[in-house]
């Protein structure tokens, strides 16, 4: 055998579906790369037939997008995969759920439709429990960001300390419950995420901080077209609850 | 130590923690393979640790086996849990939250056993980080009738002497018979309504020989420091504690469904142990000194546990592991009737294997079927000839250029070489030897390859003399010595203009090892210094950037000034034949005299055969433990299946 020659390339994928999954209890802690390890497994297990990437290395076809943080809980993360073989989807939810781990459980399996998965992916809803903070100082404080022409704020990247503006990606922010609030924002560079929005809540009023550290949960993913929100998967108004 | 009430689940009080804490996936749990059981439908309970960060423990083999083992009978109860980093630690003294188990975040004071698996000496101050996180007593005399038996394992438990104040007990050797021995004693003990408490159940194991209880036996000292005796002070218990050794390993073909972690670890893959135990006699190797006799599982239990743990765990790797794969008397077509099994599919096959003969390039070529041929590993161990009689390891010169050739002519481009350092009698000329080895590699490789794409690795690790091994009398280099040499190596091949170049060198300094070298061979009088460290701060002693030699050396100074010994009698002092080791009254099976006289041989340059191809050479394991030698060929074959 000749070493260093290339490896056969591998066939395309015959089938592609898009999937939504969940991550809450304690799964919200594994990392995006620890979710993309135990898929991987899952995926083994269940004995999908997935389509692989060509090179030395083949690598099953699955791209990812929009990752929530580590820590966040989610309803609405987005994936699709390639498969080697046509399956069905309902079939493949039900078994790739038997072989994932407590806590990561996929919603929605579909035939991927025309355009990119990211492409129907521009804006998130969130749900963010401060713990208990009074109601008239959370009021206050939304009402205060929402006024803000600029909401400067501070993020520790790869790169070090970055300054930037979280205001514009903020398209609605509402208290709904006891210390809780709902949040509409556009997925922007850099990205806007949820922690971003309560360190600029505590700035303008620091009695936003209830002690506990705030949970963070991702209800909805789509894309904004000015007035709703619109299911990635068909193109629909997402009714959100 | 308590079976009326539920140990309750401590998860609601560490979520809030674990979001302001780095990698919390690996304090959760929850992993596919983990087992769920009710407290009270339980009576005996463990909770196993290794005494490390969950990346480095999870993958234990040692651990996943005793998981599996205890779980599958209905009355015991094992979860698991693993060091704390000093973040998340903080936080749980803070909020008064104890060591909790990963598999249902139980307080790790509320089971019955505490027991803890010793690859390595350098988890002793974890081990110490835990106690004193799970609220439990550091000294055994001080722990009360509700705290866990501290039990330890492993093979840092053949010498448990510099542990012996912070252990209830520990287990010599297999784990498997005995982990379920232990647990039938403590259930009887419990429902007897536990007869004379605490004391009563370890002279219980003591007397029945499965466990070592370091209180019962009492170490006297000679005025200049040596041990005069260690004799037991309780009548019932024996004299010499021996090893446990678990005879027909395919009656235990463990782990079959292993924990698949969320999080990263260091060895994602599923291992099959081939064999147990090595008779090729290096003298430096504890592993194989005290896992002897050879035990080899058969081809088609190593295929059917092959098959199984790749299903249930959905994992692409498997490790063929034992100490020495390539000797397994059937690893020809293990390995070529599991590569075709496999070819096609993304599952990868390696062995770890160390022998240096064109066998393993045959075996390799198997394995690499998908044609990457990137590294093949080898370890000569001694530089120079005469190093390698020394500490027997049978490798001519000519056989490493051979089989370096055969590597490089079926495609293999880079080849990494293992060595050590400071081996007895070891002189600066045989660490210079490695540079020549290295030069005449690359020279051969580019020869039979025609190319100059041709890379050696030199990999070299400091020598530790272990207990219950031919070198356990021999005094340590000291780290200077050590320092010195590879430093002398480093410059004669930086100064190679020829190959110099294509040799890449990895090391450690020495200071490292002579901790290790101190927790190895030290006594009971090694324990204030193990506490001192800890209570100075010490702990993930594996971990480079945890790691502090002056803090060890401060501690040791201290914690020994009134015993007229310190940290250079324990580790650069050559011991005699008359000295009462600390370790002498634990048996690993090998005769004292036989090893003593392979110490000699080992001054003389002379080697031993191994006695799995050549007459016994009476080491002693076999009559003195009633055990022998299980190895094939069984002519047996596997089905060809077609895997997922």
């Amino acid at each position: 055998m000749t070493p260093r020659q290339p490896p056969e390339q591998q066939a395309p994928p015959v089938q592609k579906l898009r999937i939504r999954y969940a991550k809450t209890g304690r799964a919200r802690f594994a990392s995006h790369r620890d979710f993309s390890r135990a898929f991987e497994r899952a995926l083994r297990r269940a004995g999908v037939p997935m389509a692989y990437s060509s090179g030395f290395s083949p690598h099953p076809r699955i791209s990812y997008a929009n990752a929530s943080p580590t820590g966040a809980a989610t309803d609405a993360e987005y994936l699709e995969i390639g498969l080697a073989r046509a399956v069905d989807p309902g079939q493949l939810r039900n078994e790739l759920n038997a072989a994932l781990p407590d806590g990561l459980v996929l919603q929605d399996v579909v035939e991927a439709g025309p355009g990119s998965l990211a492409d129907g992916l521009t804006a998130s809803v969130w749900e963010i429990d401060l713990g208990p903070v009074p109601g008239d100082v959370l009021a206050g404080a939304v009402a205060g960001v929402l006024v803000s022409e600029t909401l400067p704020v501070q993020r520790m990247t790869k790169t070090g300390m970055r300054d930037f503006d979280a205001r514009p990606a903020i398209l609605a922010l509402a208290v709904i419950g006891e210390g809780t609030l709902r949040l509409l924002v556009e997925h922007q560079a850099p990205l806007v995420r949820p922690d971003d929005v309560v360190q600029a809540l505590t700035r303008i009023e620091p009695a936003c901080q209830s002690g506990q550290p705030a949970m963070f949960h991702r209800r909805y993913q789509g894309s904004w077209d000015g007035q709703v929100l619109l299911d990635p998967f068909n193109g629909e108004p997402l009714v959100l609850t | 130590m308590s079976i009326d009430t539920v140990s309750p689940s401590l998860f609601p009080r560490l979520e809030p923690l674990l979001a302001r804490v780095n990698k919390p996936i690996q304090y959760v749990g929850g992993e596919v393979n983990s087992v769920t059981k009710e407290w009270a439908d339980t009576s005996v309970r463990w909770a196993l640790m290794y005494p490390d960060a969950y990346e480095v423990g999870q993958p234990n083999q040692g651990v996943a086996i005793l998981y599996e083992i205890l779980n599958e009978r209905d009355w015991i109860l094992a979860e698991r849990t693993y060091s704390v980093w000093p973040d998340l630690a903080a936080l749980m003294r803070q909020h008064g939250l104890p060591q909790f188990t990963l598999d249902n975040h139980r307080a790790v004071g509320d089971f019955d056993v505490f027991g803890l698996s010793f690859a390595t000496e350098l988890g002793y101050t974890n081990m110490l980080g835990a106690l004193d996180l799970a609220g439990i007593p550091l000294h055994a005399a001080d722990r009360r009738e509700h705290d866990p038996i501290v039990l330890a394992g492993g093979h840092a438990a053949f010498n448990p002497e510099p542990i012996a104040t912070f252990i209830d007990a520990a287990v010599l050797g297999d784990g498997e018979q005995a982990s379920l021995d232990v647990s039938e004693i403590i259930r009887a003990w419990k429902a007897e309504g536990r007869p004379e408490g605490r004391d009563g159940l370890l002279h219980r194991l003591a007397a029945s020989g499965l466990v070592y209880v370091p209180r019962f036996y009492d170490v006297d000292y000679l005025p200049d420091g040596r041990i005069q005796r260690v004799v037991p002070n309780r009548a019932g218990v024996p004299f010499r504690v021996a090893k446990h050794t678990l005879m027909d390993l395919d009656a235990w073909p463990y782990p079959k469904r292993p924990l698949v972690p969320l999080a990263e670890t260091v060895h994602e893959r599923y291992s099959v142990e081939i064999f147990r135990g090595c008779t090729r006699g290096c003298r430096f190797c504890q592993a194989g000194m005290i896992t002897r006799p050879v035990r080899e599982r058969s081809i088609d239990t190593i295929g059917a546990m092959v098959a199984e743990g790749l299903a249930s765990t959905g994992l692409e790797e498997v490790g063929l592991l034992s100490l020495s794969s390539a000797d397994h008397s059937e690893i020809a077509p293990i390995t070529k009737q599991l590569a075709d099994r496999y070819e096609g599919t993304n599952v990868s096959l390696s062995l770890p294997s160390t022998r240096v003969d064109a066998f393993n390039i045959d075996l390799a070529n198997e394995l690499s079927r998908n044609g990457r041929r990137s590294g093949l590993t080898f370890a000569p161990e001694g530089g120079s000839e005469r190093m390698r009689k020394v500490i027997n390891k049978m490798v001519s010169e000519e056989d490493l250029i051979n089989t370096v050739a055969a590597a490089f002519g079926n495609g293999w481009r880079q080849v990494k070489l293992y060595f050590m350092c400071g081996l007895p009698t070891e002189t600066d000329e045989d660490v210079l030897a490695i540079a020549d080895l290295a030069a005449r590699v690359i020279e051969t490789g580019r020869a039979v390859s025609g190319s100059r794409d041709i890379r050696c690795t030199v990999s070299i690790g400091g020598f530790v003399p272990k207990p219950h091994t031919p070198f356990q009398w021999a005094g340590q280099a000291s780290p200077e010595t050590i320092d010195h040499r590879l430093g002398l190596l480093r410059d004669k091949i930086r100064a190679d203009r020829r190959y110099g170049r294509a040799i890449g060198m990895r090391y450690h300094d020495g200071k490292p090892g002579q901790i290790e070298g101190l927790l190895s061979r030290g006594d009971r009088r090694i324990g204030a210094v193990i506490e001192a460290v800890y209570r100075d701060g010490g702990m993930f002693d594996g971990w480079s950037e945890h790691f502090s030699y002056e803090r060890w050396v401060r501690c040791a100074e201290t914690a020994l000034a009134d015993t007229g010994v310190d940290l250079e009698w324990y580790t650069t002092r050559e011991r005699e034949y008359r000295e009462v080791l600390p370790w002498d009254h634990l048996d690993s099976g090998l005769d004292r005299d036989w090893l003593w006289e392979d110490w000699q041989d080992a001054l003389d340059d002379t080697e031993v055969e191994d006695c799995r191809w050549t007459p016994c050479y009476d080491c002693g394991v076999c009559p003195q433990l009633n055990t022998a030698i299980q190895i094939g060929p069984t002519g047996r074959s596997l089905i060809p299946i077609t895997p997922l």
